[in-house]
């Protein structure tokens, strides 16, 4: 229910509201483009966050299953072994994109060490399913970076989206209603002043002439 | 340089060593929870920590807390028990709070 403001009806205040009532009508419009717009790219990030995080989750299912079958023949702590002192490692390096004026984060890897280096350890006390399963997993490595860029950037861009539609619907049902019924009823009230006036100057006339006529009589 | 952190189970997370990601062990969520606490602030140069699905669960406080900053980026990956679906549920709720209804799912 739209209310009207407390100001104080002048054609100052009016002309005042009226120039507010055209920029909120502007920022309506473009905040209304502005989600529009988001909703779109936010959609198509979804989608793909989506089927990488099948991916992923697929692939990771595998890698575990491997896992499984390792520990099964080896002790808890040779595989450890076989794995604390990795050859290779991963730098990250962090970016920003904007998508629609969000933030979004970036990431590139970069992998040291030759391809062969993810095998740290001796082939004589491992088995071949712990190569498979670290081989599976320094394959997925691009997959899972990947799915921390994209899932970042859906979150971030959901809470603007957020925002933003707030900020819209304030506009349209708050702000914009509001000032129409407060310019509204400062022109009525104007209007009533003005035909107050009016008449007060036609009975003011009209005593003057008939004070003129009856001067004149005199 | 920056590093990718996985946090999780000692079963879930030790594949992770091999491949030159920093892992770190816990072993309950208060546990886990901690950890994932230090790796967020920024000093420690963590862009992107992995958290097992069952420690994921355990603490939104954490999560909530980084869901605003575009770095770092706090994603559950499935445990050594399978998938339970977080990830697809998290997208669901982001979706429905960005667009009020979940229509992509369908897609």
């Amino acid at each position: 229910m739209a209310t009207i403001m407390k100001v104080n009806p002048t054609r100052m205040e009016l002309s005042k509201l009226k120039k507010r009532l055209a920029t909120a009508r502007r920022g309506h419009k473009l905040l209304k483009d502005k989600r529009d717009e988001m909703v779109k790219q936010f959609l198509e990030l979804v989608k793909k966050n989506r089927e990488l995080r099948a991916l992923v989750e697929a692939n990771l299912k595998d890698v575990q299953t491997s896992f499984s079958v390792a520990s099964a023949t080896m002790s808890p702590q040779a595989i450890e072994e076989a794995l604390i002192c990795p050859k290779q490692s991963i730098e990250l390096e962090t970016g920003t994109r904007n998508i629609m004026s969000v933030t979004v984060p970036k990431f590139d890897y970069s992998m040291t060490g030759k391809e062969s280096d993810i095998y740290a350890y001796g082939f004589v006390t491992t088995i071949a399913e712990l190569d498979v399963a670290v081989g599976a997993l320094s394959n997925i490595v691009s997959q899972l970076v990947e799915l921390a860029e994209t899932e970042k950037s859906v979150q971030l861009l959901a809470s603007e989206i957020e925002k933003t539609r707030r900020r819209v619907n304030a506009l349209e049902h708050v702000m914009i209603p509001n000032l129409e019924v407060t310019i509204k009823s400062i022109v009525m009230k104007l209007d009533e002043n003005e035909r107050g006036n009016i008449t007060r100057l036609m009975k003011v006339k009209d005593m003057m002439l008939a004070e003129a006529r009856q001067g004149g009589r005199v | 340089m920056n590093k990718i952190a996985c946090v999780g189970d000692r079963d879930s997370v030790r594949g992770f060593m091999a491949i030159g990601f920093d892992v770190f062990t816990a072993d309950t969520v208060s546990e886990a929870e901690k950890t994932v606490k230090k790796l967020a602030s920024s000093e420690s140069g963590y862009p992107i920590i992995f958290v097992t699905e069952e420690f994921y669960n355990g603490m939104p406080k954490v999560i909530e807390a980084y869901s605003e900053k575009a770095i770092p980026a706090i994603i559950s990956i499935p445990g050594k028990n399978g998938s339970m679906g977080t990830g697809e549920a998290a997208i669901k709720a982001l979706t429905e709070k960005a667009i009020g209804a979940d229509i992509a799912l369908n897609t």
